[in-house]
Formats: structure tokens, C-alpha cells, sequence
């Protein structure tokens, strides 16, 4: 018996690709490109000057604010240049740039911990350190999710619904480090205070639900919840909903309903950071799509060069018409193969004519299709007749805020309109106006 | 360093389901197929003159008025043609063609193109060319009996006709013709409306392609089916309500025209009070109205509300549904 939750969608899910592919390790960068922002919050302050020599895991920027997350050299070497880069997201971001020296020199600071006897404080303060965020795409700082929910959370939750198509890291993730994710789930147990975690996984992945049930072995602590595939499953509020049958509220956090929700690969890092003292310094992203020679999953340093990946895979074998970082249903398109890989970066595709399609947009005919894939219950059709004719308050009560930009009504509208667009829009708008 | 030429760089998502508006409504017309089949089987082969006629015309009138407003021409997304078999399908066989032309002309222009095209129109376009035709009373209720011999082009002459189910149970009183007949559309009546059967088929075909959901018709059928049975106005119950619910236009409007996409709610709620109004009104002006049919114009009153019970049905966002604050529960 597998569990889903209401509307979404049914994309060809294209994972055959690299779903058997062990984990490869990519070579490191001759250049790191490090911005200063990999996360949700304020962005990091360098604590290096250009001219210095780091090590690999010393910490290279930092922030006093509570909801950031540090970021560390990734390679050894030295600074070359702290200036604006192109970011994967979009934009250029202040980046510092690091020569690789190929020594690959740890910091002193890297080394295993004994952590059993930690507090939880302790431990809180070790994965803010380590710079850990969500490894699922949104990059949350881990540690502040885990900080604002000590005493609220009586539900501990593991994500590995990973519904994008193509995107195979979790997945490979959860076959070969086993023992890395539930050593970190068991790390979050104890700090949330937690007697039972609970890891959602959709039942396509039969292997790794396989492995997981073994490592699990005896334990009573950590229990499978199955899911249906279906996009978007591994959205925050769809998976508590279908795990717990408890819904976010609109504008609340899922502490607020009692639950966390972890990445599997977030919590990978947890473990790393805690048990072997290393930071966020590597990850693995797939590396897939139709115009891609050979696709693969890679462990790859974070500031390698979205090029480093194509390369490592054959190159391209047809002229791709489209470049994303992240899944097709949420990644973002890029325009230029030099932006870095960051702490987010869950898979680098690219795409031929047939698969990416950027269709011409036709009239609304209403059919409503929309409206019965929204998860979050909205009307996209009345959503988008108030976007486009500027009527934001109409947008606001209809619920524009709560759109998870999910994609699911744009993926089915056969009148091929650009709802999400659309609705972005109208909630910056609306968010802009709020400010003034 | 690998240069990217002739990339796009556009909002997410990137992938979309291969379904676009075109191959939706050339489902629905491979949908309209078996009825049309019936029909040319009943009525013999001006049925497919009369659907020709107003097929063309409907396309043609969809081609000149976005050619006059120098507008990007519309025809391909096959909506037109899906205007134009509907409204040939509920029209009598002996129709003069001018009547075709005239209604598609109508419906296409005044009812579809002048409030904006495919979408924005507020009435179903078919029905409301069917509903202006109406305004022609002898032409639009001349129904010939089953399998005559009818001229291909020319106005049929000294035609024998045949009342039809609908017009006998105006009365109260059964049908002449058997469930089993009006099922196999074996009596007298418009093009497309006689088979119940034929019009289901299409129905199912529609529902296996996700094109429309199972919830207005089964609103607006099972409506028309309760209220039929437990006023049968002396008759037996089941065979009267059997008999509603074969004859006339019902099957063909609570299937195709009903469901049509601008002119029905989006919401889920919101389909099922549009079905049971659509049926009230059916069965209110089949025994009260002075016309023996009330499809058309149950349909046509409904469309006008269209916004209204969308706006009354609005869902419960995600996050309110258990409650105002999202459930604690378990």
C-alpha cells in the first residue's frame, strides 16, 4: 500500500537513465567558484582576503545572522579573486575564487568527533558550522530549521520522494551511503528529541527501499512510509500531509504543524558534519537529459563549474536548446556553463528540441485541467485571468501566496500557458506593494 | 569552454504533457463519431450533407471574422468544427442547408468570436445557433420517420413525419417507440440526438482520454434520471424515466455540451450543482415549458451562472481543510 496526497501530475519520469549508475567521483576544479549565497537567508560576509592561502573545509565566509549558513573552500589553494560571479540562480553574486593547488590540504578543523555525549545545542551549533543546508533544492539552513523546531515537533520526517524527473542523487544517494543518511536520521532524532523517524521514499526506488529495510534491520526507531510516484510528492507540504494528514497552514512553517522534514542527502551532511567533522564541501548531482552523451551521477566539489559536469560526461552529443540546474519541473534554465555548483545543485540537465518545450502559449479554453492538478487546491485558471489583468487583490484572495510554483498546472494546460510565470509575478508584486 | 548558442532561458517548468488544445477537440470529434454514424444509418446520407454544411460554415465563419480583425487565425485548434458538428447534430435531417450556415454564422460570430474567441465566450455556441434557429418553428420541427428517402441537396418535399418520443410524452403519456429503439436512436429527432447508445460510446471515449470528468453528466443525468422516476406522472416509473432520459436532446447535451470547457464551472463542486441545475430545469420545462425540449435551454440558463457557483464553490485552499489552522490530528 503506497500513499499520495491530492491532485498533482504524472510526467514520464525518465530516471533509467542513471538510476543504476554508482556514485563517480569528478575530478576537482583547477577554479572553485564559492558565492557567498548557497542558501535562503543573508547572504555571507568573506572572512578571507584575496592573496591567501586555505585549506579545504576552512571556513571562507560567514554571517552573524541567525537564518544563514557559512560557506567553506572546497579545494586547496589560494585566493585569487572575491568579486561578483554568475550564479546559478540567476544574477551575479559575490563569489570568492579559489586556485586549486591540487594538495588537497584538509583544515585542522576536519576531523571525526566523538558525538554520542554531545548536547543537543552542541550538535545544533556543529551543523551551522558545517554550513549544512537542505540538499533537496531549496537550501534551507538546516540548523535553524532544527533550532525553531526543538519542543514543537513531535514528527520527524525523511524526504526521499525525490518526484522531479531525471534526478537520480537522492536516490543513489540512499543505495550507496546507507549508512551516512541514517546516521544523521538517528543525529536529528536525538536533537529534535525524537523517538520514531518516518522515511518517505516512492515505491519506483524498489532498490533502495530494499537496502534502507536492511540497514534499518531491527530497529523500531525508523519506519518506511511508501509513496505513489507522483510530482510533486517530495513538496514539503505535500509529504506531512501525506505522511501525517496534517496541512501547513497558509503562511506557516511546518513546525507549526508539529513536523520536520528532512532531505535524505541533508541528512548525509548532518552525519558528516557531526560524526566526521567535514562541512559542506561535495554533493552529488545528476548529471542527465537528452542532449547529455553519456549521463551520470557525480560527487562533485560545490564551485565546480556546471562545464566540469558536461565534460565529465561526454559533452554534448546534440546542440541542447536548453540548460537547467535542478529538475525540468522546478530547475532553473542557464545561459552560460561557467556558473558554479552549489550547495543545492541536485542535477544539471540539458535538452534537445523534443524535450524541453517551449511552446506558444494559445487562449484559456477553461478546461479546468488546472484546477485538478493544483496540490495546494487552488484555481490556476482564475489565478491567471487576475495575474495577467493586473488584479492583484483578486490574485491575493484566490490564494496566489500559497502557490508552491510546483509547475503541475503549467506541465498539463494544453493551452500551454505560461501559469507559473504568471503567478511569480503576481506574488512579487504583491509582496513588493506589501513592503512600501 | 563550451559556449551555449541557442539556448532558451525561460520559466519553470520546462517539460509539458503532450495534450494541447487541438488534439483535445479532435477527441472529442473521433467522440462525436458513433453518433454521427447513427445518424447517417437513421437519416440516410444527408446527415452527412447537413453536418458537412455546417462543419465548413463554421470554419469558415471562424477564418473570415479573426481574417477581417486582423487577427491570428484560430481554425487549427479545431474548435470550430467541434461547433459545428454539434450544432448539425441537433438539427433535423430535412433542414434546408441554408439553416446550418445561418446557425453556425450565429453561433460562431455573435455567440464565440464577439466576446473574444475560444474560452471567453459565456454560452455554449452550438446551442445558442440552435436556440436562434428556433425562431424558424416549422423548419426546426419537421422530424421525418426513421430510414425515408431523403434528397441529398434539395429541400426534401412532402416528407411523412413522425412525432417524436419527446413530443408524445409531452403529454404524460409513453412513447410510441420502445427503450430499445430509442436507444438504437430508431424514432424521429434531430441528426445526433436519436441514439442514446451511440452518444454514450462517445461519452466513455471522452472520459478514458481524461478529457471530461464523469461529474456533470452524472449530475445532470442522474437529476433528470431521480426526478423522472418519482413523478412518472402515472406512468410506470422506470420505463418513463428510461424513456426521458433516451429521448430528446438529453444524452447528447449532459455528454458533450454540458462539459463544454468555457461555458461549465472549473471547479469540482461547482460541476455537480451546474449538473443538477442543468437537470432541474431540463425536467421542469419538459413538464411545464411549453416546448416539448428543455436540454437546450436548461443548458443555456445555466451558462449564464457559470461564474457565479465557481465563485460559490471555491475550494478550500490546502491548509484550510481541516480546520482554519491545518489539523494536528493523529
Amino acid at each position: 500500500m503506497a500513499y499520495t496526497f491530492r491532485g498533482g501530475v504524472h510526467p514520464d519520469f525518465r530516471k533509467d537513465s542513471t538510476s543504476h549508475k554508482p556514485i563517480e567521483e569528478l575530478k576537482a576544479p583547477e577554479i572553485a567558484v564559492l558565492p557567498v549565497s548557497m542558501h535562503v537567508g543573508a547572504p555571507c560576509e568573506p572572512i578571507v582576503n584575496v592573496g591567501d592561502i586555505v585549506d579545504m573545509g576552512q571556513k571562507i565566509a560567514d554571517s552573524e545572522a541567525f537564518v544563514s549558513a557559512p560557506v567553506h573552500a572546497t579545494v586547496s589553494g589560494k585566493v585569487i579573486e572575491i568579486d561578483k560571479r554568475l550564479h546559478p540562480n540567476g544574477g551575479k553574486v559575490l563569489s570568492v575564487v579559489i586556485q586549486n593547488d591540487f594538495e588537497n590540504r584538509l583544515h585542522p578543523s576536519v576531523k571525526p568527533r566523538d558525538y554520542e555525549h554531545l548536547t543537543e545545542d552542541e550538535i545544533i551549533a556543529i551543523i551551522r558550522e558545517a554550513g549544512v543546508v537542505g540538499h533537496g533544492g531549496a537550501a534551507f539552513p538546516t540548523h535553524v530549521k532544527i533550532k525553531s523546531g526543538v519542543g514543537k515537533v513531535n514528527r520527524l520526517l525523511i524526504n526521499a520522494a525525490e518526484c522531479e524527473p531525471y534526478i537520480t542523487s537522492d536516490h543513489r544517494v540512499l543505495l550507496e551511503r546507507t549508512d551516512e543518511v541514517i546516521g544523521g536520521v538517528t543525529i536529528l532524532m536525538k536533537t529534535l528529541g525524537q523517538s520514531e523517524a518516518v522515511i518517505g521514499i516512492e515505491t519506483n526506488k524498489h532498490d533502495a527501499i530494499a537496502v534502507l529495510k536492511e540497514a534499518i534491520g531491527g530497529r523500531q526507531d525508523i519506519k518506511i512510509h511508501p509513496l505513489k510516484p507522483k510530482y510533486p510528492q517530495g513538496a514539503e507540504k505535500q509529504l506531512i500531509e501525506t505522511i501525517t494528514g496534517r496541512e501547513v497552514p497558509s503562511g506557516k512553517l511546518p513546525a507549526d504543524v508539529g513536523a520536520a522534514v528532512f532531505n535524505v542527502d541533508t541528512c548525509g551532511a548532518v552525519y558528516r558534519a557531526v560524526a566526521l567533522g567535514v562541512p559542506v564541501m561535495r554533493r552529488v548531482v545528476t548529471v542527465s537529459g537528452s542532449a547529455v552523451a553519456n549521463p551520470k551521477n557525480l560527487n562533485v566539489r560545490i564551485g565546480t563549474p556546471l562545464e566540469n559536469l558536461i565534460e565529465a560526461t561526454g559533452g554534448f552529443k546534440e546542440e541542447p536548446n536548453k540548460v537547467l540546474m535542478g529538475g525540468p519541473m522546478m530547475g532553473v534554465a542557464q545561459f552560460s556553463l561557467s556558473a558554479p555548483v552549489i550547495k543545492g545543485t541536485n542535477a544539471v540537465l540539458a535538452f534537445c528540441e523534443n524535450e524541453a518545450m517551449d511552446a506558444k502559449s494559445s487562449e484559456c479554453i477553461r478546461c479546468g485541467k488546472c484546477v485538478g492538478v493544483c496540490p495546494m487546491n487552488l484555481l490556476p485558471t482564475y489565478l491567471y485571468l487576475y495575474s495577467e489583468n493586473g488584479k492583484l487583490e483578486e490574485c491575493e484572495k484566490y490564494g496566489v501566496l500559497d502557490c508552491i510554483e510546483c509547475g503541475a498546472c503549467n506541465y498539463e494546460c494544453p493551452a500551454r500557458l505560461y501559469l507559473v510565470q504568471s503567478f511569480r509575478t503576481a506574488k512579487q508584486r504583491i509582496l513588493d506593494k506589501r513592503r512600501k | 569552454m563550451i559556449e551555449l548558442k541557442n539556448v532558451t532561458v525561460s520559466s519553470s517548468p520546462h517539460i509539458r504533457n503532450e495534450n494541447d488544445t487541438r488534439s483535445i477537440m479532435t477527441d472529442v470529434i473521433i467522440a462525436l463519431m458513433p453518433a454521427l454514424a447513427l445518424g447517417i444509418f437513421v437519416f440516410g446520407p444527408r446527415a452527412i450533407t447537413v453536418t458537412s454544411v455546417s462543419v465548413i460554415s463554421a470554419i469558415f465563419f471562424e477564418w473570415l471574422y479573426r481574417k477581417l480583425l486582423k487577427k491570428p487565425s484560430t481554425i487549427g485548434d479545431c474548435s470550430a468544427a467541434v461547433t459545428g458538428i454539434l450544432l448539425a447534430y441537433c438539427l433535423p435531417v430535412t433542414v434546408p442547408l441554408w439553416v446550418p450556415a445561418v446557425g453556425t454564422g450565429f453561433a460562431i460570430i455573435l455567440v464565440k468570436q464577439l466576446y473574444g474567441g475560444i474560452g471567453k465566450n459565456f454560452m455554449n455556441p452550438a446551442l445558442a445557433g440552435r436556440a436562434f434557429l428556433f425562431s424558424y418553428p416549422v423548419i426546426m420541427t419537421t422530424w421525418v420517420k426513421p430510414h425515408t428517402p431523403l434528397p441529398l441537396f434539395l429541400n426534401p418535399v412532402d416528407v411523412v413525419t413522425a412525432a417524436t418520443p419527446l413530443a408524445q410524452m409531452k403529454s404524460g403519456m409513453m412513447p410510441g417507440a420502445s427503450v430499445f429503439d430509442m436507444a438504437l436512436g430508431q424514432v424521429g429527432g434531430c441528426i445526433g440526438e436519436t441514439s442514446a447508445l451511440a452518444i454514450l460510446a462517445g461519452g466513455i471515449y471522452l472520459l478514458y482520454r481524461k478529457v471530461i470528468t464523469p461529474r456533470i453528466p452524472t449530475a445532470f443525468l442522474g437529476t433528470v434520471a431521480i426526478l423522472t422516476y418519482f413523478f412518472p406522472r402515472g406512468n410506470d416509473p422506470l420505463l418513463w424515466m428510461l424513456s426521458n432520459l433516451m429521448s430528446g436532446g438529453l444524452m447528447l447535451g449532459a455528454v458533450f455540451m454540458a462539459t463544454d470547457y468555457s461555458t461549465s464551472p472549473v471547479t469540482k463542486l461547482g460541476q455537480w450543482i451546474f449538473g443538477i441545475g442543468c437537470g432541474l430545469i431540463t425536467v421542469m420545462l419538459r413538464y411545464f415549458g411549453s416546448y416539448p425540449e428543455g436540454v437546450t435551454y436548461a443548458i443555456l440558463i445555466m451558462n449564464a451562472t457559470v461564474w457565479i457557483i465557481d465563485k460559490a464553490a471555491k475550494p478550500l485552499r490546502f491548509g484550510y481543510i481541516h480546520g482554519k489552522r491545518g489539523a494536528f490530528g493523529k
